[in-house]
């Protein structure tokens, strides 16, 4: 069997583990953010969006907002998916099955990554279709809607990849997405447009990676964004490939896997 | 073209980042269809080695090749070789046994179909199969052991290493694991053992290397290590003692209990000259046996011995 055809087979492997992973434990993964984005949509899009009126674009609040949650949702399953999955392997030694095997780190990398960003789609997908219960919507550009989520789920399955690697103890793992990533989510443009600030905060806002993949969906969905769609997608592939390569280097030099 | 050795470890070496020093430049070869015994005290750098073998331990210098593929040059060629049952537990406790071995398969880049043959296979031939379809963490202890030995075999290796496999496991299903293990051996896979218990390492195993403070203190055949015990002591089981014990030449005699006496002889004793003299005092022998295996008091030798002139070991590692 050539190298190429056995490393499909361990990529097919190691993606059918994670899916087969996340469909066990499904009440952790794909239930509390349904309900958690359901409770956005009720609370902030219908009660509260319904005092706010047309925001940008003649959208309701609640049609301006769903893209930016469908996001939240899907960047927050994916590093939840993958720095769990991959510490876990970690902690329980079950890593060691795959870096005892002849699997080269770009199939250990894409397998993971392949899996978090499944969740991370179910999940949108899901949330989306809940959204459709409160409002209606009509995608302007599917390739970009597409696009634009893949990467964002993309970077954060990379993003999670590197905490997990690094983290020495389960605590490691919840420290990021409290401390940065929600943070930064919130102050994405998920809610609100960034024209709507002031300067120096509008400014402040450009340099939010999360700004970029929240306007590029709501682009494709909507049609409108508050940075240039080309940009946006610069952005997000830099990133794409900026922690691909930080990743494999990790793996190539064993940190905090081998001795 | 002849067949290259099953392992040669080449002056290897490893210092890890807190300055320990596990391996000190240890050589040795393994020919194929061995059953090695690779001996040692607690963090002598047995498990070093054999992480440096599977890939998990970053060598810092020196290399090992496993039939002639480098292990560090040619890591994924090399590691299809290999099988390994580790120390520790370590697979995923709420996947399946044959999830895990059809997944360990699969790593290894065997079809599912074929992973799903083998996985029957060797699931039943360790006496897992009615297992086969529950949670891990709900096998007992010696069923987890057998998993790893399972799952180590779903590459059919050619060199299977094995690193204290049967450490807490009762003595049936250590014979069964054995009998397992000694048939793959007589298939022609060649068998890497660490263990404690040096019973299994003697009667099993066709030659040796004892490691001791990360370096090679004895690599030999068993036959000819074995054959360097002078000294043996049997236990004799006696139906009367007199007060005081005789003074028989070459043998040293002492009591256990009331009906229980050590003799320590040379190999070279004559044991009928002992028990005409034993009988002449008016103690009967009702029964014998060798008070401990005879490799465990080697293994204590040669390590006490190594401690005692560190300069020795130093040379042989040079």
């Amino acid at each position: 069997m050539s190298n190429t055809a056995a490393n499909l087979v361990a990529l097919n492997t190691l993606v059918r583990r994670e899916i087969a992973r996340i469909m066990r434990i499904w009440t952790q993964t794909l239930i509390p953010p349904a309900i958690t984005m359901t409770l956005y949509f009720v609370i902030f899009g219908k009660l509260i969006g319904s005092r706010i009126g047309t925001i940008q674009g003649g959208f309701s609040y609640m049609q301006y907002i769903v893209p930016g949650l469908v996001m939240m949702s899907v960047i927050n399953n994916c590093y939840a998916n993958i720095s769990s999955s991959f510490f876990g392997a970690k902690f329980s030694r079950a890593v060691e099955e795959m870096l005892v095997s002849p699997m080269p780190n770009w199939v250990i990398l894409l397998g993971y990554v392949t899996g978090a960003v499944a969740r991370g789609m179910v999940v949108g997908v899901l949330v989306l279709v809940i959204a459709l219960f409160f409002t209606s919507l009509h995608v302007v550009h599917p390739l970009i809607t597409f696009l634009s989520v893949l990467l964002g789920a993309t970077i954060f399955s990379l993003a999670g990849f590197v905490n997990a690697v690094y983290a020495k103890k389960f605590d490691d793992i919840a420290l990021v997405p409290t401390f940065i990533l929600t943070p930064l989510t919130y102050l994405g443009g998920v809610f609100y447009s960034v024209n709507m600030l002031g300067e120096p905060w509008q400014a402040i806002s450009r340099i939010n990676p999360i700004l970029y993949m929240v306007n590029a969906f709501r682009f494709g969905v909507l049609g409108i964004s508050d940075v240039h769609v080309g940009v946006a997608f610069i952005v997000m592939l830099g990133f794409v490939a900026g922690l691909t390569i930080v990743a494999l280097q990790l793996l190539k030099r064993g940190v905090g896997l081998r001795s | 073209m002849t067949t290259p050795p099953a392992l040669v470890v080449d002056n290897l070496r490893k210092t890890y980042s807190n300055g320990v020093e596990a391996l000190k430049g240890i050589s040795l070869t393994v020919q194929p269809g061995d059953f090695f015994a690779l001996l040692g005290p607690n963090g002598a750098g047995k498990s070093t080695l054999i992480g440096i073998l599977s890939s998990l331990v970053n060598s810092t210098s020196g290399d090992a090749q496993v039939f002639g593929v480098s292990v560090n040059k040619q890591r994924s060629d090399a590691m299809r070789l290999i099988g390994l049952v580790p120390q520790e537990l370590n697979f995923n406790q709420f996947e399946k046994p044959f999830d895990i071995c059809v997944n360990e398969a699969g790593f290894y880049g065997i079809p599912r179909k074929i992973a799903a043959e083998r996985a029957e296979k060797y699931l039943k031939e360790l006496r897992l199969w009615d297992k086969a379809h529950m949670q891990a963490r709900t096998l007992s202890g010696g069923m987890k052991r057998r998993l790893m030995i399972a799952r180590a075999m779903m590459n059919e290796p050619k060199l299977l290493i094995l690193d204290e496999p049967t450490a807490g496991v009762d003595i049936e299903i250590r014979r069964s694991m054995w009998q397992f293990v000694s048939a793959i051996n007589a298939a022609g896979t060649t068998v890497i053992l660490t263990t404690h218990y040096l019973e299994e390492a003697e009667s099993l195993c066709r030659n040796i290397a004892i490691i001791d403070h990360g370096v090679i203190v004895e690599n030999t055949s068993m036959k000819r290590l074995l054959a360097t015990l002078d000294v043996e002591t049997f236990v004799l089981d006696v139906t009367a003692m007199p007060d005081e014990l005789p003074s028989i030449p070459g043998v040293t005699l002492r009591r256990r209990d009331d009906h229980m006496l050590e003799a320590e002889m040379a190999r070279s004793h004559d044991l009928n000259s002992l028990f005409a003299q034993l009988s002449a005092n008016g103690i009967m022998v009702t029964s014998m046996r060798n008070k401990t295996n005879r490799l465990e008091e080697l293994f204590v030798r040669l390590v006490e011995h190594g401690r005692q002139e560190p300069g020795r070991s130093e040379e042989q590692a040079a």
